[in-house]
């Protein structure tokens, strides 16, 4: 037997070993050093993270279960980087709060986990693989969630999400299964071919849309979001947002492509009014928050809403649009995360009327703040200008200026509540200002790579065409 | 590097440089010397230009094409003709008198001379761009530093205004941005590729359809910059909570980016459009020219006067636009360049006398003439020419745009232009009588022996933009012939 063809699983078995290597550690490393267990799991992490990008095949595994192709295996690396970086930003949170209770290694035990799930997920080859991905990915996230159980409202955060998570996935999989008595199949290549329109399809779609759209956090399936974001530790808050959100958004995206291709004069319109709610209600609700991790929340929904216009293109530009979209957002986002999560273990405050003055006492980060949000915003010339600008093309290719028009418009609503958190660090005196400080090395190579991306991505534009070739297979 | 891309670098350079500066005196030294060099780059390149003409007949010269992102076809296309010469040097010279009237900026100056440079790289980034996308990007990096430069360094309800002027703006631009995704998705029309390059889409014939639907878009979307009737709110809010130097930047170049655009962009690329909406379009230019020079009347406040001034003066611009001929068209870009010195030099002024006396109430000013005889003197002569006196700018534009109007066969159009021109007497009015008051007036103001005269910096900055004021009016042709060529390519599709 050849076992040459599992190297096409590099990505799921180094991080299987990892896994493994860290619990080993647990066991023989001492209980006055647990600290070290934090280094060794960003190093293997950052070792895992390098490998990654070592060209790889394309090719598919048990029967068709398993795939990977250049795109799948370039997203891996996306969500890795995007890892490393929250790894590299909750260092000190680690170290500080949660090593002295003896849980620093199971908490990169179930990140890992559940990112193992992700890659699962977007590796599927059918609808099995992928509702294992989902659940894998999803359990040990709720646990995570509830992680700081000295706080109540870590504790209802984890019991939110796993409750909502689980009526998501159950849904999903009624959909699945009335997707499977239409088609007789569960493999995705065989039911592009057999699927057709009728109604027990279209409410097979629907319903497993939904399991998708939770993990997205669409609209009307937002309701867990802002409250989780809230209670949950900030970093699984910053994994929630991007790293769970943009997996979810690529599996979501090659399945309505390729297998509900045929219907997709229906899940258009369905796309269509999702998107205008998601954008409509993610901003608005924005506008009025206090507390940041709400507040980003919201703005993190109402990302999600533009993210649909490149998918309601339906074709190789929309899913090129969106995958470069994702990669500029977790980016941006993560900046964003990362000076809330600094100035969250420093003081420990996360409203937004504490940040009142920052920029006099702490410039560089409010600088990084600045520069996070006019990526989220979408200003040029840094990156979230043109991921939102190839969105909107990809939406206009297909004439849905109206969409444009309403999304652009919300663009204008976002960039009033982005302004208030910049009016806050910038134009206020603050009577009370938070004092200077300076992060440790951790933090501050996790906020410069999401700098270094946040700037270098959108104007460097072989990038894109990168990206675009490589859609180019899946379609 | 090019000739055009360094009106982009040297900005960017010295943005860089001033982020070691430690204190107020290297920060404005270091800004003083970019924008020194920006304005001799500009004088440069207006000889430049006129050797490069001599021998070159294309509609843009010192063309350069840099592809970007290949699949969009987005480029870097970078190009002049002789309005965008004019507007770069305008730029340069109320930039430097901008650094000039900001020497004494004591708050976070660092902070403040980086953002007002960056502003002025996206304006000039701005007038050298020929391809949509750029375009787009630099006039979205010249409108953003605003919301901070209003915020920090502003006075009055600072917040409320920086937030209104922001929000509109980019609303504005994010209209704009439909628009101009309508024109790139039908830049194919007649089976080519799809394209961001302006040139190319001219050559393109888009359908009626099409034209009719995005040219308002792309027109509100740049002419709410230019301070269009019914969406110029910002305007008099934004001046008045403004700091000196930045009304003056805002007024004097940034508010030309909105005509500028008209024609290069909305005009050019969709005339069939400019046609269909021509009429309604002109009915609230005229009603912005008429409505701004009564609201002007009715102010007390100095800057808020001379914001409303600007929307009456700059809604010629865009009346003058909309009259689709030569005359008023060469009235337009002048009365936009003669608007920009003359009202830079009004709000440096007005920045000089509130930092004496601390009120820009014309009801708390009188007799300034006798204890300021610089400013006062520099007062009168700026109103002289913002009212039209034959001499300077103002009338040279004035005259152009009305005779333009006039020349319309259309007896809608005459009528409006007579309805606008009712507009001079009315700026007569308001000028005259501030003059009257805060100049000439009984002395009103205490402590009258101690108010500090004009110092170097604020005259240099003021003769920096006095002279091409006397310039343009005293001998307008050169400027006129380099306008009047340029404007020739951009019209042919609007006479018709």
């Amino acid at each position: 037997m050849d076992f040459s063809s599992f190297l096409l699983m590099r990505h799921e078995l180094i991080l299987l070993v990892i896994i493994l290597l860290l619990i080993v550690a647990e066991i023989f490393i001492p209980q006055h050093k647990k600290g070290s267990i934090v280094h060794l799991a960003i190093f293997l992490f950052g070792i895992h993270t390098a490998v990654g990008f070592l060209g790889m095949g394309d090719g598919v595994l048990f029967g068709g279960m398993f795939r990977t192709t250049g795109m799948i295996h370039f997203f891996k690396n996306v969500l890795n980087v995007g890892v490393f970086i929250i790894l590299l930003q909750s260092a000190d949170w680690l170290q500080e709060k949660i090593v002295a209770q003896h849980k620093g290694t199971e908490f990169f035990v179930l990140m890992f986990s559940s990112l193992l799930g992700m890659y699962f997920m977007i590796s599927s080859g059918d609808f099995l693989m992928f509702y294992l991905g989902l659940e894998l990915s999803t359990l040990p996230v709720a646990a995570l969630a509830a992680y700081e159980t000295s706080k109540r409202i870590s504790s209802e955060a984890g019991v939110k999400l796993i409750l909502s998570a689980a009526l998501a996935s159950g849904v999903s999989l009624f959909g699945i299964s009335m997707l499977y008595a239409t088609s007789g199949s569960i493999y995705f290549s065989e039911m592009a071919e057999m699927i057709s329109v009728n109604n027990l399809t279209i409410l097979g779609l629907i319903l497993f849309f939904t399991g998708l759209a939770f993990k997205i956090s669409l609209v009307p399936f937002h309701f867990w979001t802002a409250d989780v974001y809230e209670g949950a530790p900030i970093s699984v808050a910053s994994y929630l947002s991007v790293i769970s959100k943009g997996a979810a958004v690529f599996i979501l995206m090659i399945l309505l492509f390729t297998v509900f291709k045929p219907l997709m004069g229906i899940w258009e319109n369905m796309i269509y009014i999702v998107a205008l709610a998601t954008m409509f209600i993610g901003n608005l609700f924005a506008l009025r928050q206090q507390n940041m991790k709400r507040f980003l929340a919201f703005s993190s929904v109402a990302q999600a809403g533009f993210i649909l216009l490149g998918i309601i293109n339906g074709e190789q530009l929309g899913f090129a649009t969106v995958i470069y979209f994702v990669l500029v957002y977790i980016f941006s986002n993560l900046a964003a995360f990362g000076v809330v999560q600094a100035i969250s273990l420093q003081t420990g405050k996360e409203n937004i009327n504490d940040y009142e003055g920052l920029y006099r006492t702490n410039p560089k980060l409010s600088l990084v703040m600045m520069l996070a949000l006019f990526s989220l915003a979408g200003i040029p010339p840094v990156a979230g200008f043109f991921g939102k600008f190839f969105l909107f093309t990809a939406a206009a290719s297909k004439g849905y200026y109206l969409l444009v028009f309403l999304a652009v418009v919300n663009v204008t609503i976002s960039l009033y509540y982005y302004l208030l958190v910049i009016r806050a660090m910038f134009l206020r005196k603050g009577e009370n200002p938070i004092a200077f400080f300076t992060s440790k090395l951790y933090m501050r190579l996790g906020l410069v790579l999401t700098v270094l991306g946040i700037i270098v991505l959108g104007v460097y534009s072989p990038l894109y065409d990168y990206i675009f070739e490589l859609s180019k297979g899946l379609m | 590097m090019d000739i055009l891309t360094l009106f982009v670098v040297v900005p960017v350079i010295t943005v860089l440089a001033l982020v070691f500066t430690k204190d107020l005196k290297q920060a404005r030294t270091v800004a003083m010397l970019g924008s020194i060099v920006q304005l001799g780059m500009a004088i440069n390149l207006v000889f430049a230009y006129f050797k490069e003409k001599a021998v070159n007949d294309s509609i843009m010269v010192f063309t350069k094409d840099y592809v970007w992102f290949e699949h969009f076809n987005i480029h870097y296309i970078i190009g002049v003709d002789g309005i965008s010469v004019a507007m770069l040097l305008l730029t340069a010279i109320v930039v430097l008198a901008g650094v000039f009237i900001s020497w004494k900026t004591e708050d976070l100056p660092k902070e403040f001379f980086i953002s007002l440079l960056i502003l002025a790289t996206g304006v000039y980034g701005f007038f050298i761009s020929i391809d949509l996308f750029t375009m787009f990007i630099f006039f979205e990096i010249a409108v953003i530093p605003m919301y901070l430069l209003i915020g920090i360094w502003g006075s009055g309800p600072k917040e409320y205004s920086a937030m209104k002027l922001t929000l509109m703006l980019m609303g504005a631009s994010a209209v704009l941005l439909v628009g101009i995704l309508g024109i790139y998705f039908n830049s194919n029309a007649d089976g080519g590729a799809l394209t961001f390059n302006i040139l190319e889409i001219a050559k393109v014939n888009i359908p009626f359809e099409a034209q009719k639907l995005f040219f308002p878009m792309v027109f509100v979307g740049f002419a709410v910059l230019g301070a269009l009737f019914p969406f110029h709110t910002w305007s008099p809010d934004g001046h008045a909570s403004a700091p000196t130097a930045v009304s003056m930047l805002h007024a004097g170049v940034l508010m030309k980016l909105g005509g500028y655009g008209v024609f290069r962009v909305a005009m050019f690329l969709l005339p069939e459009g400019a046609i269909h909406w021509n009429d309604f379009f002109l009915v609230l230019a005229a009603i912005g020219v008429v409505y701004g020079a009564f609201a002007a009347i009715r102010q007390t406040d100095l800057k808020y006067i001379n914001a409303y001034a600007s929307v009456s003066h700059l809604g010629l611009v865009l009346f003058a636009l909309l009259m689709l001929n030569k005359t008023a068209w060469n009235g337009a870009i002048i009365q936009s360049l003669s608007h920009g010195f003359l009202t830079a030099m009004f709000f440096a002024l007005i920045g000089m006398i509130y930092g004496r006396t601390h009120t820009r109430d014309i009801n708390k000013l009188g007799g300034l003439m006798k204890i300021l005889p610089f400013i006062g003197a520099i007062y009168v002569i700026t109103g002289m020419a913002y009212l039209g006196l034959p001499g300077f700018s103002g009338f040279i534009a004035e005259m152009n745009i009305f005779v333009g109007g006039f020349q319309h066969p259309d007896m809608f159009h005459r009528v409006l232009t007579v309805l606008a021109v009712s507009s001079i007497v009315v700026t007569a009015v308001y000028i005259l009588r501030l003059v009257g008051k805060i100049m000439m007036g009984p002395l009103e103001t205490n402590n009258v022996e101690n108010l500090p005269k004009a110092t170097w910096y604020e005259k240099t900055g003021i003769l920096l933009l006095l002279i091409p004021v006397i310039a343009i009016g005293v001998a307008p042709l050169w400027l006129s012939d380099m306008i009047m060529e340029s404007i020739q390519p951009f019209i042919q599709g609007v006479i018709k």
